[in-house]
């Protein structure tokens, strides 16, 4: 069994573009969830709105830079939207409005009515070439250290999408140090007090879904610029639940736990899973009991596991405080 | 105060016009189904006065606290604040113009800490608004909110729990808390549900210490109480509700004596079937 390149495939899916995505997208989520209470559990939906918003605009011939401010200005408007309704009622609304909303647009986006417009089930490819136009490095070339190695076109696309989720971090860390963060905190605490302070806190819950919202539509545009490709289904709704576990996973209400989160999870995953190759191919009766069909369930199984050995032991998140864990509610 | 009772010469009957009102609520009414929680024909509350609610359990007390503080809206009726017109008036806006609530169950912003739940309530933050926030330049704001905050807490006796997590405190630290925090927003009328709810009774005296000491800073005090002990040591003035309606209005020693009252007391334990 060769556990060098088992790691190595870890690790090179956990510095990759998909995983500045995730780190990202859950970014805007710990906006809303982790910092404002808000259950938003149609994350994914940002992101599909994002993806989509640019896309359709180069398809329609617009510039690429057009079309990512179409991208974030579409994604914080359906936080609007579902925010209206939903945000002066209380909290299961937003949770059950959104989830619906998420897989209604999805439903919508793939339908054969909308397909002059986002091509249906097809997708909608190949908008992001004067992106990769940009790409100071041959795209061909091999860059890395060791055995670390990447494409030059997959280094541009990580360099850019991390970059993105450090300069996101720094905005939100200066977001929640100010007094306008705090209000946002009083609100999770609770709702009535904070009203009670003289707060408007229905324009404070809005203004965060809507943030978080633009957020989540900046990593939907990253991932479908890293692929040249966005399909409806890749919109499902786990996506919003995969977001949850980072969250929850590098700790809510953190300023780096999303980006901890993304990190630890999609190392656990594609360790997981470059293990589980590795030990069909090398070890016999692990080949002889696992068709490659059966050993993506047990990677979900032994990822599963693991998400659970962590939230018992550490139920704060990896970077939560444990005494800010440990106060009961009132 | 200074000899004389505020409040001498005030007819004791419900809905007596005062000297010089700094709330005035008229036709307040409020159903849930089919039990009528407040139905107030007309209440003025004196400036710079404690005055005390109190009523049996089910008396709409709290109601009528959430009707006059935006929580809840009535079905029929209006109510000013010197002067001015409350009626379709948000929560929060009604807290700005100078009428601050706290809760019958203590609501501490518990992960954050006390100094935080204090400053979170000072108000013309411009850090607190989106723009303010991304460009800075409250950090002056802030360090006046933060020495009036200290101020307050050490009145309070909190002082020394200032970084401490708000949840960490103690039920009766909480009620001082609370009202500390009320405070930061320099309300006119500070309204009190039941502040000495599950505080022992060493606390009792200092919490009812500070209640005076809001009417004697200037400050109108409402709050609803169920001891009548406690309501006859600090009133200046008690309004008693049974059933939604005011019933009775008076100086504490009046109303002591008062027959319907009396009646609403002793009635709770027969007439309970509607609450």
């Amino acid at each position: 069994m060769d556990w060098g390149s088992v790691f190595i495939d870890g690790i090179l899916a956990t510095i990759g573009p998909v995983t500045a995505a995730y780190a990202i997208s859950a970014i805007g989520l710990n906006l809303q969830f982790g910092y404002a209470g808000l259950l938003n559990f149609g994350h994914v939906a940002f992101m599909l709105v994002g993806a989509y918003g640019m896309a359709i605009t180069v398809e329609l011939g617009g510039p690429l830079w057009l079309g990512i401010i179409v991208g974030i200005l579409i994604a914080a408007f359906l936080g609007f939207l579902l925010g209206l309704p939903t945000l002066r009622l209380r909290a299961d609304y937003l949770a059950i409005t959104t989830i619906a909303a998420a897989e209604a647009i999805r439903l919508v986006v793939r339908s054969s009515w909308a397909q002059p417009l986002t091509n249906g089930v097809f997708g909608i490819q190949g908008f992001a070439d004067s992106f990769f136009d940009l790409n100071p490095f041959p795209p061909a070339e091999l860059y890395g250290i060791g055995s670390l190695i990447v494409t030059g076109r997959k280094l541009w696309v990580m360099i850019v999408g991390w970059t993105i989720a450090v300069l996101l971090t720094l905005l939100i860390r200066r977001l929640i140090n100010s007094p306008w963060g705090r209000v946002l905190k009083a609100i999770r605490e609770d709702e009535d007090a904070t009203t009670s302070l003289g707060k408007n806190v229905f324009a404070y819950k809005l203004q965060a879904l809507m943030i978080g919202g633009a957020i989540g539509g900046i990593a939907g545009m990253l991932l479908a610029i890293e692929q040249q490709n966005v399909t409806p289904d890749a919109y499902l709704p786990q996506v919003t639940f995969i977001l949850y576990v980072i969250v929850i996973l590098g700790g809510a209400g953190t300023i780096l736990g999303p980006i901890v989160g993304a990190v630890v999870f999609q190392f656990l995953f594609f360790t997981v899973d470059a293990l589980m190759v590795n030990a069909q191919g090398s070890i016999g009766w692990v080949g002889d009991l696992l068709t490659p069909a059966a050993a993506g369930q047990v990677k979900l199984v032994l990822v599963g596991v693991g998400m659970m050995v962590l939230m018992i032991f550490r139920p704060q998140g990896i970077l939560g405080s444990r005494e800010e864990a440990l106060i009961d509610e009132r | 105060m200074n000899g004389d009772h505020p409040m001498l010469g005030i007819a004791p009957e419900p809905g007596v016009h005062k000297p010089d009102p700094v709330l005035v609520a008229n036709d307040l009414q409020r159903s849930f189904g089919g039990l009528r929680a407040v139905d107030v024909k007309h209440l003025e509350i004196q400036r710079h006065t404690v005055t005390s609610l109190i009523g049996p359990n089910g008396a709409g007390k709290t109601t009528l606290f959430n009707l006059l503080t935006g929580f809840d809206t009535p079905d029929f009726g209006e109510w000013h604040l010197n002067g001015g017109p409350l009626v379709g008036i948000a929560a929060f806006q009604v807290a700005r113009r100078g009428m601050v609530r706290t809760f019958q169950l203590t609501r501490s912003l518990a992960r954050l800490t006390v100094m935080n739940n204090m400053l979170v309530a000072a108000k013309d933050n411009k850090g607190e608004g989106l723009w303010g926030a991304l460009t800075g330049g409250w950090h002056a704001t802030e360090q006046a909110n933060e020495a009036r905050a200290n101020e307050l807490l050490e009145r309070f006796g909190l002082e020394h729990m200032a970084d401490e997590f708000a949840g960490s405190l103690s039920g009766g630290q909480r009620k001082l808390l609370e009202m500390a925090r009320a405070l930061m927003m320099n309300p006119e009328v500070v309204m009190l549900d039941e502040p000495m709810a599950g505080v022992n009774p060493a606390l009792t005296q200092s919490l009812l210490t500070h209640i005076t000491g809001l009417r004697d800073s200037g400050k109108t005090v409402i709050f609803v109480e169920h001891d009548m002990d406690v309501v006859q040591e600090i009133s200046d003035w008690v309004v008693v509700m049974a059933e939604g309606r005011v019933i009775a209005e008076g100086r504490p020693e009046e109303i002591a004596q008062n027959r319907t009252v009396i009646d609403a007391y002793l009635g709770e334990h027969h007439g309970e079937a509607a609450s």
